[in-house]
């Protein structure tokens, strides 16, 4: 067993310094949104959330494919913690995104183009938990979890393009103005700063919650090895 | 002059904005406690399967 590196502890100090920051920005440096008011700022954390969700989903697909092809066990554990982490977010995405609407579009849900996508992308990778689950050899959970998590990653690029592709009242924010769509805004200055530095901020919790499951992945691989020692 | 005001004022929806950070950092709190309650637990089965391997050599 490893003991914890100290990169990682600075990473981790790093991290809460940085969310305290984006924080304060979104409360006192952003601006108020003249139409939508105070609860624009969902925006902030709802769109870096989204983006860490698929982040992780996109290293999920990429340890697949290094699974597939050198067949080390470490990038199974890499995977995991991509769809782990990246269902957290997009959990968070989600549920934001629903609380943000209720004032805005009047309802808590609608079936839009990119709701739907999205909640399509969360339902696909919870099934991916749920088939890692029901399988009992390590090599068969993994090689089937790898080749899951690339063809289930086809539903990430949809998700994104969804509110390119389809007519739907979900804002475009980033390179396009949707003028008919309810919630859409120009962003000030400070206003994509503070966006900016969202995403930064959530790219770090990203790299330091993935290390973290890392870690966990491989000691549970450490102790189921040291159980079949033990018990044979 | 009362009624440009109104529509000039940005709607009042404090609320939505906090039950939207309060989700954002409950989910985010629960999944850093989770990951340290498994780290743990883990931990704690490592260690005492080491000890019984120990013992069994």
């Amino acid at each position: 067993m490893e003991p914890k590196p100290k990169l990682l502890t600075i990473l981790d100090i790093i991290t809460v310094v940085l969310l305290l920051i984006a924080t304060l920005m979104v409360f006192f440096y952003a601006p108020l949104e003249a139409v939508m008011g105070q609860v624009q700022r969902v925006f902030y954390f709802h769109v870096a959330a989204g983006w860490v969700g698929m982040l992780g989903f996109l290293v999920a697909a990429i340890s697949g494919v290094i699974y597939l092809v050198k067949g080390n066990r470490k990038w199974d554990i890499v995977e995991l913690a991509g769809v782990e982490i990246g269902m957290t977010f997009a959990f968070i995405n989600v549920v934001s995104g629903s609380i943000w609407a209720r004032p805005i579009w009047n309802t808590w849900w609608t079936w839009d183009p990119r709701l739907t996508t999205a909640t399509i992308m969360l339902l696909i990778y919870a099934a991916y938990l749920m088939l890692r689950a029901g399988i009992d050899d390590p090599d068969r959970r993994a090689r089937f979890g790898a080749v899951y998590a690339i063809i289930g990653f086809l539903s990430v690029p949809l998700t994104f393009f969804s509110a390119r592709l389809f007519r739907t009242i979900h804002p475009v924010v980033i390179g396009s103005n949707q003028p008919g769509s309810e919630g859409a805004f120009d962003m000030s200055a400070l206003m994509l700063q503070t966006f900016l530095f969202s995403l930064l901020t959530f790219t770090f919790i990203f790299i330091d919650l993935l290390w973290h499951r890392i870690r966990l992945g491989k000691l549970a691989d450490e102790v189921d090895q040291l159980k079949l020692k033990v018990y044979e | 002059m009362m009624l440009e005001m109104v529509l000039a004022a940005p709607a009042e929806t404090t609320q939505y904005m906090i039950a939207g950070y309060t989700v954002i950092f409950g989910v985010m709190l629960i999944y850093v406690i989770s990951l340290n309650v498994r780290y743990r637990n883990l931990k704690r089965d490592y260690d005492v399967l080491k000890q019984m391997e120990e013992e069994s050599e």
